[in-house]
């Protein structure tokens, strides 16, 4: 493209861009269309990626096209293999891509869409996408080593620990919140469950065909599998109306969380091949088909958006979780902005794929871009529901109260009209008895969803249809992430315990599989049941101390990216990681604050225990008052813990920049690569 | 339409690779073996040691 016609169509793009995100930041009182989104969303991405990325990757990184990457030096065949640059694309963005960017947006709405629009869009271009690029590109260039393997070698023994307890406590918290989710998802649902229960025998059936049938088919055997879901949904409308049926997969949520916990410890201890592949294949033709079809809904009916851009719960006092819009919305939204949890992905498989280093910043840069629109997509979603609705579902009992009539009343004081009548027809459309209190974000996310698809294919009739294909959507994937996470985090614990007896470390010893999967399940089962049983929800709880674990990961990911671009004598351009890292401190140390000692005993963790101190006595009062110090317990651990890296980084800078220190990276030497000449 | 063949054929690849057939492909090429059931388990028990591993994003 020659010069002229660039700035002609930047300049057109910048402008357009810049007219959306007005439009988004300051329209008030009307309804604003949801394309307004899509195209300040289109916008900001491309000129992210043409302009931000390209100057990180020339001036900082100095991405080197001739520099053999390990996947072409290591070459195994299995873990280190040259690939094409868009099939490791759509690889990275498939292990990316799980629930967080659909069910952060939904709760943050509560503010309004804007903040969550804003912070998606500035946290993705200037923060989440940068992380992933930096951390791919370091890890290509240290033979694809994980995070935790170069915090130790770049910032010290320090870093290395913590971000190993980071990793660990951030997996127990988050497949502790996301079986919440399924369990508030699936309460009281027997259409739900009976859709989900029936994945198990279609994972089944489909892992027997993998296996005796047409081995290795895994994409004919997936589509078949879906065709089985369809009919699975459609299934579960007839068992929902049958009074017999319906009763016996009609669970409460102490039952629900319970089955979950047994599943979670089956997942970890199993051999995965027959149940568990199959699921996760299932999971993920699913999730990208579903993730391509909101798209095309939202972009083909551009609703409108109903819910306000900024509502009056900015002032800390919303129902789906109590906490100011800072820090709170920028923990709240973590997967769509920016993730530590990315960190790891993008220094795990994908950089033993990478062919070419100039390829990171389409990777790395590029599919959180991706991750990022899935996030604008939820947060569309959960706005074009009107508010009262929105409330009505995501805001716990112990806020607005059980019975539909006060709770309708209860939401339309607060200036979000909604009567019983709207939310019984509501739950009638979408098949279920009540949409009272369903907390977690999934059922919102699922109306919202409903709400497009319904009025994109098929009308008001399928809106049932599409509810649960959307709930099944969301539990299949979540269920996909407990399964991998539990083993995941039993193969750290194992790794781990094997230097203290080498046989616990033997991914193969059955004492340690069953003994190691207990401890992890039962970890995340604590927090789970401490959710199940919370008055206010669970979420209100938990959600806010994941956002807060995952962002210290970001921290330690950004201490890692900045003491390597200092060592790499690029300080003056530190500021790219730096100005990131510093707005996660300050959002996570505020946030963690005021989860331990705020006043407020919606919002403090101390606070609420010594309100239930000194109130009545019940059952459950010790359990409630210990489960909040244990939270406030954990949120001080890893405050803690990334003081830690903070202090072991700021030393290594100092020393480095003072001259005490010598700058010296812990890359792989160069080796020119060969692939330039086998294709020129 | 040379353009939507290469298109096409990426998608196909990148869904391969996704849903691990091209990983399955890769092992048969390896072992020298046609793909069989007995082959699918091996190449399942050699994969599962290091796919387990792998984080899944929140």
């Amino acid at each position: 493209m020659n010069k002229t016609l660039a700035i002609l169509v930047w300049g057109t793009v910048a402008a357009v861009g810049a007219v959306a995100v007005a439009t988004v930041a300051v329209h008030r009182g009307e309804p604003i269309n949801a394309l307004w989104l899509v195209v300040a969303a289109t916008c900001c991405y491309a000129l992210g990626y043409r302009f931000y990325s390209k100057f990180i990757a020339a001036n900082i990184l100095a991405l080197d096209g001739l520099r053999a990457t390990p996947a072409e030096r290591l070459e195994n065949g299995r873990d280190f293999l040259v690939t094409n640059k868009w099939v490791v694309f759509g690889h990275h963005f498939a292990a990316i891509a799980g629930p967080g960017p659909l069910v952060g947006p939904v709760l943050a709405a509560q503010f309004g869409y804007l903040p969550g629009t804003m912070w998606v869009l500035a946290g993705a271009v200037f923060a989440g996408c940068v992380q992933d690029f930096v951390i791919l590109l370091f890890s290509v260039r240290r033979d694809g080593k994980s995070l935790t393997e170069m915090a130790k070698d770049e910032i010290g023994r320090v870093g290395g620990f913590v971000a190993y307890v980071a990793v660990i406590a951030i997996l127990i918290i988050l497949l502790g919140v996301a079986a919440l989710i399924v369990v508030n998802a699936l309460k009281s649902s027997p259409w739900g469950t009976f859709t989900i229960a029936m994945t198990m025998p279609i994972a089944l059936l489909m892992g027997v065909y993998l296996r005796r049938i047409r081995p290795g088919k895994v994409l004919e055997v997936s589509a078949l599998g879906f065709v089985l879901v369809l009919a699975a949904i459609w299934g579960g409308q007839y068992v929902s109306q049958n009074a017999e049926l319906a009763r016996l997969f009609t669970f409460s949520a102490s039952t629900l969380a319970i089955l979950i916990i047994v599943y979670g410890f089956a997942a970890s201890a199993l051999p995965v091949w027959l149940l568990l592949a199959p699921r996760d294949y299932l999971s993920t033709f699913v999730k990208l088909g579903t993730i391509a079809l909101l798209g095309v809904g939202i972009v083909a009916l551009h609703p409108t958006l109903h819910m306000p851009a900024l509502t009056r719960f900015v002032d800390g006092t919303g129902p789906v979780f109590a906490g100011k819009i800072f820090p709170f919305a920028f923990i709240t939204i973590a997967c769509g902005a920016i993730s530590g949890f990315h960190a790891l992905i993008s220094s795990g498989t994908t950089p033993k794929l990478i062919a070419r280093e100039t390829e990171t910043r389409m990777v790395g840069y590029g599919a959180m871009m991706c991750e990022s629109a899935v996030a604008v997509m939820a947060i569309i979603a959960a706005c074009v529901m009107q508010p009262g609705i929105y409330f009505a579902i995501n805001s716990p009992a112990g806020i607005v109260g059980q019975a539909p009539a006060a709770a309708a009343a209860t939401i339309s004081s607060w200036g979000f009209p909604v009567t019983a009548a709207d939310m019984q027809a509501l739950a009638h459309a979408v098949g279920e008895q009540t949409l009272y209190n369903r907390t977690g974000g999934a059922p919102a996310f699922a109306v919202g969803m409903a709400s497009i698809f319904s009025h994109s294919l098929g009308g008001e009739a399928l809106m049932a249809l599409w509810y649960h294909f959307a709930l099944m959507f969301e539990a299949l994937f979540i269920l996909t992430v407990l399964d991998a996470g539990t083993r995941v985090a039993r193969f750290m614990l194992q790794d781990a315990l094997g230097h203290v007896y080498r046989p616990l470390g033997r991914t193969s010893w059955y004492p340690s599989i069953l003994g190691t999967s207990a401890l992890i399940v039962s970890a995340w089962g604590y927090f789970l049941w401490q959710g199940v049983k919370d008055p206010l929800g669970g979420i209100n709880s938990l959600w806010p101390l994941f956002g807060i674990a995952n962002q210290l990961l970001a921290t330690v990911a950004l201490c890692v990216a900045t003491t390597i671009i200092i060592k790499m004598h690029r300080a003056k351009y530190a500021a790219v990681t730096l100005a990131p890292l510093a707005w996660l401190v300050a959002v996570t140390f505020t946030a963690s604050g005021h989860k331990m000692f705020d006043p407020n005993p919606r919002v403090g963790f101390l606070a609420q225990a010594k309100v239930l101190a000194a109130g009545p006595v019940t059952g459950a009062t010790a359990r409630l008052i210990f489960n909040n110090r244990l939270d406030a317990a954990v949120t001080a651990m890893l405050v803690v813990m990334v003081t830690l890296v903070l202090v072991e980084s700021g030393r290594q800078w100092w020393g480095i920049l003072s001259g005490v220190k010598e700058a010296r990276v812990k890359e792989s030497p160069f080796v020119r690569t060969r692939l330039v000449e086998e294709q020129g | 339409m040379k353009r939507i063949n290469a298109g096409w054929c990426i998608v196909i690849a990148t869904l391969r690779e996704i849903f691990d057939e091209a990983a399955y492909a890769r092992f048969l090429q390896r072992a020298g073996i046609v793909s069989s059931s007995e082959a699918y388990a091996a190449f399942r028990r050699e994969f599962e040691e290091g796919k387990v591993r792998r984080p899944k994003c929140c």
